[in-house]
């Protein structure tokens, strides 16, 4: 059997070492199209604070992992697939053939409709070659203004801060990390970050950016203009899915898939950032665009293309954690709740302390919490499983920071679940 | 034979001793905070329950991590965090759906129960014979991995 998997993401490397251990003898071959091993774009905010060299952001640590693993890895860029001849077409005119292929290609930043976006000092902070340019301008002293301070734009705020730069973050939506936090949660990262020095601008666009002597000067929709030596976008990201356009594969915002991780196309299957993939709690098929949720595909999709059956997908939980120069924030699920549902939350503002639980009859479905470091896990636990709480409800109501004797009590040798506890 | 901790509540009596024994091996100090092993008080019950990583076959922070820094070790089976690999990401401590990787603010890197390389402090620290470290396949752990499969998430 012949594998071919476009993208070295965690996706695409998760699935081509599930592919060889489920069948020794079949060709896996990668194709990814940037000139370094395959890396973690989650690890580049360590390498800008030089935490860690570009070894330290590879997925894989051991140079000849992948050659020992019998992966092939091969640098291009594919520019089309000849779905007639199972062929995947590089740029420089070479073929690739395939009985399975994965599309694992990931997402790129998209680039808003900003006069003087494409200005090079503007940059993305994406890939390593993002990583260097930033770190090579971001020094102290340096103005540097974040456009976004989305999920990814704060991963990286911590780094740019710690560069000892001016930062100022821009952030359109009324308060921080809007996909993730509630306005409670999104506004006490923002009081946090301004307390550490950094400004930060909610309910605010930049209009347009323009050249000014050797640097950037900034134009908000507040009418002020600020100068910067480096502009730093994080508006979000789109699926790779351009160069889809024209083949016969179904495609809305990503790569449809079903629970098999297979698209419309039997031969094809589309796992990571790329794929509109099953959504636990919503039972949608949506971008996720996270790290574990990749991973999880990139094992299914191998699995399918094995020809293992009854690896269907029972739908990733959204979920993600953040560190904002030290505030630890994480959500989980529908952490905004639903209609008819439940909710309890603990706040102490003071302290940056806050967990919010949203319930559906006895079963926990989605929660947010800041300065919680411990156990946090466990609310993905209790959601994935749907536990039953029975009379652990009332008490997370009561003290919503009991979640891990409610898992224990409702599930464990002590647990009512289990009969020995009522 | 791969060995298992075997937590028994029932014979807990909330003494700490474990949790100041692994945090004595792991951290070098006597502090319940920094321990891998927590005890759980069950106050309207009156019951202690000792719990750590159960080393889970599904590993779910050692796949969720994207730098491989979390690996088995393969004479004790446990999942172990290499500290100079960690990025400090926290990705593994929302992936473990058992919530048994915590994210250690003074160090920067998750930590989480590695069986201390086969011979754990906890253990040999507990008077009520609450945890023992015994062969994988001795009859009690189905109890307690029956329990524990309960709440792993179905792929």
């Amino acid at each position: 059997m012949r594998h071919v998997i476009i993208g070295t993401g965690p996706a695409g490397v998760t699935a081509a070492e599930t592919l060889k251990k489920l069948d020794p003898g079949a060709l896996v071959t990668m194709v990814g199209d940037e000139p370094e091993p395959p890396y973690s774009r989650m690890a580049i905010p360590y390498l800008l604070i030089d935490q860690i060299g570009e070894s330290g952001t590879y997925l894989r640590k051991n140079n000849a992992h992948f050659k020992e693993f019998g992966i092939s890895h091969v640098e291009g860029v594919v520019e089309s697939i000849d779905q007639a001849k199972n062929q995947v077409h590089l740029g420089g005119g070479t073929e690739i053939g395939y009985d399975r292929l994965l599309v694992a290609t990931g997402s790129t930043p998209v680039s808003p409709p900003i006069d003087g976006i494409d200005h090079p000092l503007v940059s993305s902070c994406w890939t390593l070659e993002d990583a260097r340019r930033i770190a090579a301008v971001a020094k102290p002293g340096a103005n540097v203004v974040l456009m976004g301070a989305g999920f990814i734009g704060c991963i990286i705020l911590e780094a740019l801060a710690k560069s000892g730069a001016n930062l100022t973050v821009i952030e359109m939506e009324d308060r921080m990390v809007p996909r993730m936090m509630n306005d409670i949660a999104g506004n006490m990262i923002k009081d946090w970050c301004e307390e550490r020095g950094v400004s930060v601008n909610t309910s605010t666009r930049v209009e347009s950016i323009a050249e000014e002597g050797d640097g950037l000067s900034v134009t908000l929709s507040n009418g002020k203009s600020i100068p910067a030596d480096l502009v730093v976008s994080a508006t979000g990201v789109r699926p790779n899915i351009g160069f889809l356009d024209g083949a016969d594969i179904k495609t809305d915002l990503g790569i449809l898939v079903n629970r098999q991780m297979q698209t419309s196309d039997p031969h094809i299957f589309a796992a990571g950032d790329v794929a509109q993939g099953k959504d636990f709690s919503s039972e949608e098929f949506s971008v996720q665009a996270i790290q574990p949720t990749a991973v999880e595909h990139g094992q299914l999709a191998a699995k399918n293309m094995f020809g293992l059956k009854n690896a269907s997908h029972q739908g990733s939980v959204n979920m993600n954690v953040l560190d904002t120069l030290g505030l630890i924030s994480s959500s989980f699920g529908l952490w905004m709740g639903v209609e008819n549902g439940e909710s309890c939350e603990l706040l102490n503002k003071e302290r940056f302390r806050y967990i919010n639980l949203q319930f559906c009859e006895d079963v926990l479905i989605g929660a947010t919490s800041l300065g919680l470091t411990e156990h946090v896990g466990v609310l993905r636990g209790l959601i994935q499983t749907k536990t039953k709480l029975g009379v652990w409800k009332d008490r997370l109501i009561e003290d919503p920071t009991k979640i891990m004797e409610a898992y224990l009590g409702s599930t464990h040798a002590i647990g009512h679940n289990a009969k020995i506890m009522k | 034979m791969l060995k298992s901790l075997q937590l028994e509540p029932e014979k807990c009596t909330g003494c700490l001793q474990c949790e100041m024994a692994c945090s004595y091996e792991n951290e070098g100090v006597f502090n319940p905070a920094k321990s891998r092993i927590k005890v759980f008080n069950f106050h309207d019950e009156g019951r202690f329950a000792p719990y750590t990583c159960t080393q889970c076959t599904e590993a779910w922070c050692l796949h969720a991590c994207p730098v491989e820094a979390i690996v088995v070790n393969e004479s004790t089976g446990a999942k172990e965090v290499i500290e100079d690999v960690c990025v400090g990401c926290k990705v593994c401590t929302i992936a473990c759906p058992f919530g048994t990787v915590n994210y250690n603010t003074d160090s920067g890197k998750v930590m989480k129960c590695d069986l201390c390389g086969g011979d754990p402090a906890c253990a040999d620290a507990c008077p009520t014979a609450a945890i023992t470290y015994v062969d994988s396949s001795y009859t009690g752990l189905d109890r307690m991995k029956s329990h524990a499969a309960q709440t792993v998430p179905k792929t």
